[in-house]
């Protein structure tokens, strides 16, 4: 949900991240993984926690982006662990291979060719 | 269903002996089952003995075991011949003094080799082809000889011939009849056998009736013959037919026909009513069959009587299909026309060295008989037109010439009856099949174990695939070979789409023949399909997307998210100076130091940050990638070869050297990996590998499609005593056809396995092109070899991809605090979880980066 006390902090700039792939920022401490996505025209980014919590190493931001239709689920995009493949949703962080696992989703936006997050004040 | 148990005694434990034990057990009936075998083991697979030469062990030969036995409750005794029959007292005595009681006995004593009455026969090197015993004696044999002799011309003198051949001798094959397989093939098509078959440079000599064996001037023996001519040798290996094993009926009054065998009706039964007789040893009609199909039928056939059934033994189809040395001979029914009235059409291209003749009846309505060399594509449909009595078509010469507008359509599986015999090894005919697959068996693998058809010769393999495919296409089934739920292809099509579409890029495709995003799956097969046909660098701009983390990082990732670093040392060959600058990099960054088993030299421990900086002290000392982390060749391993060991006959690590460099950076479905070994001592596991290579006197011997790993499967020999050049065009076109043709993630031994027709198919393809492609292969391969380039170099230059070697694209300076190291045996190892909760850590070097920085 958006909340009006969002703290959005800027991370570097769109051509910094590589096209449908992804990137690391570091934030406060945390590590989070950056995914741009573009389908010709369209573009938007999305933010998960680095940390696979199956593999325990900072690696999300180096797996593949997939995107999984289900049968009575919309279109979802995920990435896949470069480690163990588990793949998790990059808008709900939930683990689509393993229900008992998940990550934190950080809210993300394009400002003037500025990748911006938003961190939990 | 009898109450009192019936006690049933086999003599015999060859294939049709075993076949038996199988269907009796299937009858439902109370039977007590004794084996005695005189052979010191079970059943084996006596018609792919020849295997056992180019790899295959008594293990992989065995068509049962012990255990198995046991499990089916079947008592059984190896070593143990009968010598004695007792009809009264219902007994067998084996040559040990054993006793055995029986109800019903079977014999199942096969037959043995026939060796001609010449003076001189029994010497130490005079040999037979029989059993595994024979084939182990063969091999020690020809280690002491250079020139073999077969005596005997027929199917089976041939494959022995085959084998001497493969075994590095100078061969010969001696026959008495005027030509070469005289029961299976007419003259013209035994002349056209001999002439292929010296090409491949064996010598035949036909019409020699050999009278002495005496000891030679120059080999060990010299065959003198009743022309006056003589033959110099070092063995001999007599295949002049077999003879049935029925010694016992003689000796112990059961009839037997007046030129041998155990004479049996319709039942099988002897002329003692307690006694059947069934495969090699027993006549039916006066005929004794001498192939195994035919002896799986009496069994059978002995099994149903004992059941008190009504299978009848109503004769068997000797048609043979088979490649000796590469050459294909086929032979159906009359072969040499001898029905009165039979009227034969030919076909003969000597070119191309095929001879074609089918024998019709009077009326020209039904096939009789056909001979087919050099070429026997046409067989599977000849062979249902005779077996089946199918109408020939107006023009029956239509079915042998070259395909015009007019030839006549190959015999699909729709057009054949329901009663069509489609495997007469286990008489499973088209209707079974069918059957099977209504009752749920949807796929060829478990229609093959439910009715277990092409699961004895295979010669079937073909034919049932067709019926199982056409059937699953009326059923409306279609077989989902779809890559992922973003392109409905094979990784086959989809290879085929981006060369005839020139399709440069993953969104290309996506765009014409895909949906989605694309996934994990599709991604890298599409990635390394690129890379195969175009050979762009693969973190370019658009490609970048699609490597696994390995690929895009140039580095195989390890549990910590660090990685290792392999560069390429090829054939295992290295300088000091290399060796030292290896360690000093190590040193340098702080890297775990290890020997590979693919003879080169892995670094871990590298983070994501540090691979450029460490590739680049790498690449200036004259080290390139390994591909250690890519679907790609990885290593070449060699042994030392004749450059220093005193038993090499070739350069074995110059060779690998030279492999390593033509084929490093060739991305294919899976990783690849080769050997070469200096002699046959091979010591670099050739055999293992997906190419090996080994060397010979003359040349090479190749070997594809082996595998360590999982399941490890030997590799095939492909080959004999090729001079490099072939080598390595055979190795182009091989690698390429399996680039193109194999699924993701498929080796090269799953695809061999795979692959409709196998090995043989595959040297068909590759060694005679016989999809005329060859060319192209090679030409495709060039353009790998010509492009090549070492992606490390392209990425350290390239100040794009170099960024992606940063972990946080907004903290240049900051590492993964999550790599930790602990010291052990003086170099690192990363920190267990609890190791990392304790604190005593060598904390992730910050200096060390910033002195590569620096
Ligand atoms: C380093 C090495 C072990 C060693 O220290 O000796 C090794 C290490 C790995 N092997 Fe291996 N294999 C190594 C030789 C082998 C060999 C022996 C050989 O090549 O002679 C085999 C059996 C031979 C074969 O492949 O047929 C082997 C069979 C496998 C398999 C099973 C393949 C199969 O078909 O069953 C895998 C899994 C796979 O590829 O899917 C595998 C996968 C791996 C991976 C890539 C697992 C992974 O994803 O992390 C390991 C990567 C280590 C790294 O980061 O570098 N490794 N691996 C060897 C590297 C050789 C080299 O110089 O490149
Ligand atoms: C190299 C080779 C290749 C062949 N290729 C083909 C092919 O491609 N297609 C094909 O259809 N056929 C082929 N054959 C023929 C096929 O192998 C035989 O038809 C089949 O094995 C016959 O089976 P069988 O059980 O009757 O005899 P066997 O397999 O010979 O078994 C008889 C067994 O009985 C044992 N025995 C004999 N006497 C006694 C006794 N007194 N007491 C106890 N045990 C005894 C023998 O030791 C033997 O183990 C080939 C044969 C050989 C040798
Ligand atoms: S055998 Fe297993 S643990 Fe050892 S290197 Fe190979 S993949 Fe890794
Ligand atoms: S015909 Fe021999 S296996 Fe089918």
């Amino acid at each position: 949900m958006m909340s009006s006390n969002e703290n959005w902090v800027s991370i570097c700039q769109t051509n910094d991240l590589v096209d449908n792939s992804g990137v690391c920022a570091l934030v406060n401490g945390e590590q989070v993984a950056l995914f741009k996505l573009t389908q010709g025209e369209q573009e938007q980014v999305l933010a998960i926690s680095n940390f696979d919590p199956i593999g325990k190493a900072n690696v999300l931001y180096r797996g593949l982006i997939c995107s999984v239709s289900g049968e009575d689920t919309p279109l979802r995009y995920v990435v896949a662990s470069p480690l163990y493949k588990q793949r998790f949703c990059l808008t709900t962080g939930e683990c689509i291979d393993d229900p008992e696992q998940s990550v934190s989703v950080f809210p993300a936006r394009i400002v003037d060719e500025m990748v911006q997050l938003s961190v939990a004040s | 269903m009898q109450a009192s148990t019936m006690k049933v005694l086999v003599v015999g434990n060859g294939m049709v002996g075993h076949h038996f034990v199988e269907q009796i057990l299937e009858q439902d009936m109370n039977v007590e089952v004794t084996v005695l075998s005189a052979e010191p083991r079970l059943a084996y697979d006596r018609v792919h003995l020849s295997e056992y030469f180019t790899g295959k062990t008594a293990d992989d030969l065995s068509l049962t075991s012990a255990e198995h036995y046991e499990k089916l409750g079947v008592n059984f005794h190896v070593n143990a011949k009968v010598s004695h029959i007792d009809k009264q007292a219902k007994t067998v005595k084996t040559e040990a003094g054993d006793v055995y009681a029986y109800d019903k006995l079977v014999l199942a004593a096969g037959s043995f080799p026939f060796v001609p009455p010449i003076p001189g026969n029994d010497q130490e090197h005079c040999l037979v082809y029989r059993t595994i015993e024979d084939l182990e004696q063969i091999e020690a044999s020809s280690k002491q000889s250079k020139v073999g002799v077969v005596v005997g011309g027929g199917l089976l003198g041939l494959e022995a011939a085959n084998a001497l051949k493969q075994a590095g001798l100078e061969t010969h094959v001696v026959e008495f009849a005027p030509q070469l397989m005289a029961v299976q093939v007419d003259q013209v098509g035994g002349q056209l056998l001999k002439s292929k078959i010296e090409e491949l440079g064996v010598q035949v000599h036909t019409e020699k009736a050999t009278q002495e064996i005496v000891s030679g001037d120059t080999s060990r023996y010299k065959m003198k013959f009743a022309d006056g001519s003589d033959l110099e040798t070092d063995m001999i290996l007599f295949s002049a037919g077999i003879r049935p094993e029925d010694g016992l009926a003689r000796e112990f009054d059961i009839d037997v026909g007046p030129r041998g065998g155990i004479v049996i009706d319709d039942n099988c039964l002897t002329s003692d009513p307690n006694i059947y007789a069934i495969g090699e040893c027993a006549l039916w009609n006066n005929f004794i069959f001498g192939l195994v199909a035919p002896g799986y039928t009496m069994a059978r056939v002995a099994a149903s009587h004992l059941a008190e059934g009504d299978l009848k033994f109503e004769g068997a189809d000797m048609s043979t299909k088979l490649k000796l040395m590469g050459v294909d001979v086929g032979s159906i029914g009359d072969a040499h026309a001898r029905t009165v009235g039979a009227l034969s059409y030919t076909y003969e291209n000597q070119p191309e060295g095929v001879y074609k003749k089918i024998v019709v009846d009077a009326d020209k309505k039904l096939l009789i008989g056909a001979v087919l060399i050099g070429d026997t594509s046409d067989y599977d449909t000849l062979l249902q037109y005779a077996l089946n009595g199918i109408d020939l078509p107006e023009k029956p010469e239509s079915l042998i010439l070259p395909s015009t507008s007019d030839a006549a359509p190959a015999l699909g599986a729709d057009a054949l009856p329901a009663t069509a015999t489609v495997c007469s090894c286990h008489n499973v005919s088209k209707g079974d099949i069918v059957d099977a697959m209504d009752a749920g068996n949807c796929d060829l693998g478990s229609v093959k174990s439910c009715t277990k058809a092409s699961t004895g010769c295979g010669g079937c393999a073909a034919l049932l695939k067709n019926v199982v495919d056409s059937e699953l296409e009326k059923r409306g089934v279609e077989v989902n070979k779809d890559i992922c739920e973003h392109f409905a292809y094979s990784r086959q099509e989809l290879f085929h789409i981006i060369k005839v579409e020139e399709i440069k890029s993953f969104d290309a495709l996506l765009e014409k023949h895909g949906r989605g995003i694309g996934c994990e799956i599709c991604k890298p097969a599409v990635g390394s399909i690129l890379a195969s046909v175009w050979n762009d660098f693969v973190l370019q701009k658009e490609h970048v997307k699609l490597q696994d983390t390995n690929d895009t990082y140039l580095g195989n990732m390890q549990k910590d998210g660090s990685y290792s670093v392999v560069p390429r040392i090829a054939g295992g060959e290295i300088t000091p100076d290399k060796l030292i600058v290896l360690g000093q990099v190590a040193k340098k960054y702080n890297l775990y130091a290890k020997i590979t088993g693919g003879q080169r030299v892995d670094l871990f421990g590298a983070r994501v940050e540090q691979l450029p900086f460490i590739w680049e002290e790498l690449i200036a000392a004259g080290f390139e990638t390994g591909h250690a982390y890519a679907k790609a060749l990885r290593t070449v391993k060699s042994c030392v070869g004749s450059t220093w060991c005193r038993y090499g006959v070739q350069d074995s690590v110059g060779a690998a050297i030279d492999i390593e460099n033509r084929y490093k950076g060739l991305r294919a479905p899976h990783k690849m990996k080769m050997a070469v070994s200096g002699c046959t001592r091979e010591c670099a596991e050739a055999q293992s590998k997906d190419i090996g290579i080994i060397a010979t006197e003359k040349g090479w011997n190749l070997y594809v499609c082996g595998n360590g790993g999982m399941k490890p499967r030997h590799a095939d020999l492909f080959a004999t005593d090729i001079d490099t050049e072939t080598l390595i065009k055979y190795i182009d076109r091989v690698l390429m056809f399996y680039v193109r043709t194999a699924d993701r993630l498929q080796r090269t031994s799953t695809w061999m396995e795979n692959l409709e027709g196998g090995l043989e198919y595959l040297k068909q393809v590759v060694i005679e092109d016989s999809l005329g492609i060859c060319a192209e292969l090679e030409a495709q391969m060039q353009h790998v070899v010509d492009t090549y380039q070492c992606e490390w170099k392209t990425a350290v230059e390239n100040e794009e991809s170099r960024k992606r070697f940063r972990q946080f694209v907004n903290a240049a300076d900051a590492t993964d605090p999550n790599i930790v190291f602990v010291q052990e045996r003086d170099q690192i190892r990363p920190a267990t979880e609890q190791e990392k909760q304790s604190g005593d850590l060598i904390a992730t070097d910050k200096v060390l980066a910033e002195d590569a920085l620096a």
